[in-house]
């Protein structure tokens, strides 16, 4: 026959399926075929279906050749030449192609799992999530079922379950982690122990849950953190034989270093976080803010973006001195940042123990003088607006003192807008201080506007380079006559906020003191 | 009552200033058996929408505006400790924990509001930040709270480069973001541009996507959107603009000379609103955004004495300044060919 002895397989096969002639390649590889065999007998199954398939001429146009394993190699069968009669195979040894590309596929499936695995574990800084990600991720890929466990806190080990289905169950445990051999050492050692399969016929029910159904495997590995362990990982299998494949150990490995150092950080930032909640309460301006007699409003906005506090401040102290009187703090520490905001902590402590003298404000400022005189870091200073508020028939009387701050405004019911003249230095600077109280009286509807420096030097406006100033903001007042303190505090804010729009601006603090209207008798 | 009446006796109140006849208002409504979403949603809602058209329409000064929205916020938090909330808002909302907040810049707080307490009513456990929530702070919440989804609010247009920048930023901590608010267009057609993973016209809509679930953003879900060339221009160049253009104008308008530093101020103001909107067309690339806007301000104009032909020269005369963003003149050129369209 043609190419008898060519290095390929090729067969004559009838449109009835019988082997005619065969070359000696051929030979060696169907060893039960020779002529007159049907081939279905002599060749594995999927070449006798693409020659039915070739022979009736139902063969699917552009669907490629078939392929399929003769003994422990693959083969591809390219159909050289059909007639009515019958069919040339020429078959081709496709082993090596085949493996290549069997083995490029599972390394695809290996990168997917490692981004996918990359950005859900960087994804969040919360730790619940995190914990979570790394047990999905690890039942998904890794095992059937898996468990993270964390290092003991608080008497208890948080949990976190993935049952095969991808369900979450997340417990606080308070049980003994020596009942699963191996485990404990993996929340303990750093470095990490090495991976340890256990039978888990023998784990508590804890680990072998219910909903994880037949388990015939598992291991515990280390999760490392940064320089600690972050916890520890279990993988639950349903197959029963233990190890894991060569490529699967370094995936695995990969898996436990990346999840124990993001679940490492997501720790640290929570705990971080939740220190930071905690000093940063008593920074914190006040919310509530209802005086007896009086409406009082405020808004703050810290220079820096991503700050809670700054060196602005405000208090309300509802009932100060041995009067009904109330008593409002505004003020201004030197600088920004933290650094200020804590200054301001210690001055709005001083002020409170100050109360019982509030009647004199001028007494007041000469005691915190002195004590932001003793402070070793002198450069600090303070300006501050006091505010006494008391109820006056319908009406509000208010007296004021201002050390070295912008001066308060009056919003009358007639749209005039007035500055108070209460002048005095600031303080913390010098040793000797000078300040002047005016009383001022509130119609039902007028407010008194407390404000910070940061608010009529915000730069900006429509040009982008123009102070918001004093005039600008008395001429914005006059169409607020009448609003009720929130609405002023709100409008002001909104103002001088658009006005610097993206730009930089300093601390704005605002504390809008009214007599209300239309008070239910 | 029907609920029209008591929708006008809250409007009365409201811009009166009296929060103790508003709130009786919305008592008297619950007493009468009307259930607690409706009062939020179809008495103190509608009450809200009114108070920015009739500002528009020159009706109701700017304080009677910010007057009524106070009592509106004071009607709300009123409503919050009523008994018939309580049941809900006491509970550990198991549904599942939402965060609320408006973008950066975004003052309109109130629809947000009104979300987070229909949110509330119906078993969530909510977080509601308010107002211009800078985005920094928005994150560091999220990370915190690892809430079930975000739900976005903004009004303006202008604020879409900020709302961009939020989504963007919530979805990167593994959070699905639903956006509401007149800013995303009527049809939301924004907020899908922009990536979000849902959008809602109204706060029951809001609430019933809510209650489906809103799957965890992914990014095989798309690209995200950029901005074009043009907006990146004009959003160096705004300040030099807006100054330019105040030039130009004094040269075109001679009324101007007589202007009072207030009226120049806020004829300034009104060019740099203009400019901010057509960044924002800009950054969607969709005139209809700025047509819609133009629109808008020639009602806000004509009913405050303003002739019609102003803005049309604004807008020319900023044309006249922007030779090198056809996209930029082109928008300039609808909105000026919608705003005779609509004086003929």
């Amino acid at each position: 026959m043609v190419g008898k002895d060519a290095p390929y397989p090729i067969l004559d096969v009838t449109a009835a399926g019988v082997v005619e002639r065969l070359n000696d390649a051929a030979q060696e590889l169907l060893t039960g075929a020779s002529p007159g065999v049907p081939l279905a007998r002599a060749a594995p199954a999927w070449l006798a279906q693409a020659h039915r398939a070739v022979a009736s001429g139902r063969a699917r146009p552009g669907a490629g050749p078939a392929h399929g394993p003769v003994g422990d190699r693959v083969f591809e069968a390219h159909p050289l030449h059909a007639d009515a009669d019958r069919v040339v195979w020429w078959l081709l040894d496709v082993t090596g192609h085949r493996r290549a590309a069997e083995a490029l596929r599972t390394e695809r499936e290996w990168t997917g799992f490692l981004v996918e695995a990359s950005r859900e574990l960087t994804s969040s800084l919360n730790l619940d999530r995190c914990l979570e990600a790394a047990a999905r991720l690890a039942a998904r890929h890794l095992a059937d079922a898996a468990l993270v466990i964390m290092p003991m806190a608080g008497r208890r080990h948080r949990v976190t379950a993935c049952d095969p289905r991808g369900r979450i169950v997340r417990e606080d445990l308070g049980v003994d982690v020596r009942t699963v051999p191996g485990l404990d050492g993996a929340l303990r050692a750093f470095p990490p122990a090495p991976a340890r399969w256990i039978d888990p016929a023998r784990a508590p029910g804890w680990v072998l849950r219910e909903e994880f159904g037949a388990i015939g495997s598992a291991v515990v590995m280390a999760l490392p953190g940064h320089g600690l362990p972050a916890g520890a990982l279990v993988l639950l299998r349903r197959r029963r034989q233990q190890g894991f494949a060569p490529r699967e150990a370094v995936f695995a490995r990969l898996f436990a270093a990346w999840a124990g150092a993001a679940i490492s950080v997501a720790r640290l930032y929570t705990e971080q976080a939740a220190i930071t909640e905690t000093l940063m309460a008593e920074l914190l301006p006040p919310v509530e803010l209802r005086v007896n007699g009086a409406e009082v409003a405020a808004r703050y906005r810290p220079a820096g973006v991503a700050e809670l506090v700054g060196g602005d401040f405000y208090d309300v102290h509802p009932a100060a001195g041995s009067g009904r009187e109330a008593l409002v703090v505004l003020g201004d520490v030197a600088g920004k940042g933290l650094e200020a905001a804590v200054l301001t902590g210690k001055i709005r402590n001083t002020l409170h123990a100050l109360l019982p003298m509030a009647d004199d404000h001028h007494r007041v400022l000469e005691r915190l003088n002195d004590v932001l005189l003793t402070r070793e870091n002198p450069t600090r200073f303070v300006t501050l607006v006091l505010a006494s508020v008391a109820p006056s028939g319908p009406r509000v009387a208010l007296r004021i003192t201002s050390a070295g701050h912008p001066a308060p405004l009056i919003l009358r019911n007639d749209g005039r807008v007035e500055a108070v003249e209460a002048a005095g230095t600031l303080i913390g600077l010098i040793d000797s201080i000078t300040s002047s109280t005016q009383e001022v009286l509130l119609d039902p509807g007028e407010t008194c506007l407390l404000y910070s420096d940061g608010i009529i030097e915000a730069r900006g406006g429509p040009c982008g380079d123009e102070l918001f100033g004093e005039e600008r903001l008395c001429e914005k007042l006059r169409h607020c006559a009448g609003m009720p303190a929130d609405a002023v505090a709100e409008r002001v804010q909104m103002l001088a906020s658009q006005w610097v729009g993206g730009g930089e601006h300093d601390d704005m603090a605002i504390v809008a003191i009214s007599a209300p209207r239309g008070e239910r008798t | 009552m029907r609920i029209e009446e008591r929708v006008e006796a809250l409007w009365a109140a409201a811009i009166a200033g009296d929060e103790y006849t508003a709130a009786d208002v919305v008592l008297a409504a619950l007493d009468a058996g009307v259930p607690m979403e409706s009062v939020l949603l179809d008495v103190v809602a509608p009450v809200q929408a009114r108070a920015g058209r009739e500002w528009a329409a020159n009706r109701i000064t700017v304080a009677q505006e910010h007057t009524a929205t106070a009592v509106n916020d004071r009607v709300l938090a009123i409503l919050a400790h009523h008994p018939s909330a309580g049941t809900h808002i006491g509970s550990s909302g198991g549904r599942g924990r939402v965060v609320v907040a408006c973008v950066d810049g975004e003052w309109h707080a109130f629809p947000a509001r009104l979300l987070a307490e229909v949110l509330r009513l119906r078993g969530w456990r909510v977080d509601y930040l308010g107002a211009q929530v800078p985005t920094p702070h928005l994150i560091a919440h999220l990370h915190r709270a690892a809430p079930d989804a975000v739900a976005l609010s903004s009004s303006l247009a202008v604020r879409l480069p900020a709302a961009h920048t939020a989504i963007t930023a919530c979805q990167s901590t593994g959070a699905p973001v639903l956006a509401g608010g007149a800013a995303f267009g009527p049809d939301g057609r924004y907020a899908r541009l922009l990536g979000a993973d849902a959008w809602a016209p109204d706060a029951r809509a809001a609430a019933d996507l809510l209650a489906q679930g809103l799957r965890p953003h992914r990014p095989e879900d798309g690209p995200p959107h950029l901005p074009g060339h043009e907006y990146t221009v004009l959003t160096e160049r705004a300040p030099d603009l807006v100054r330019n253009v105040m030039a130009d104008l004094a040269r075109r308008v001679p009324e101007m000379a007589g202007y009072t530093s207030e009226q120049r101020n806020r004829t300034a103001e009104d060019v740099a609103h203009i400019v901010e909107f057509l960044r924002a067309a800009l950054y969607v690339a969709d005139p209809d955004l700025f047509t819609s806007f133009t629109g808008w301000m020639t009602g806000v104009l004509t009913s405050r004495g303003v002739p019609a032909g102003a803005l049309s020269a604004g807008l020319q005369t900023i044309a006249g300044r922007l030779p090198d963003l056809p996209q930029a003149r082109e928008m300039l050129e609808r909105a000026q060919a919608a705003l005779r369209a609509g004086t003929r």
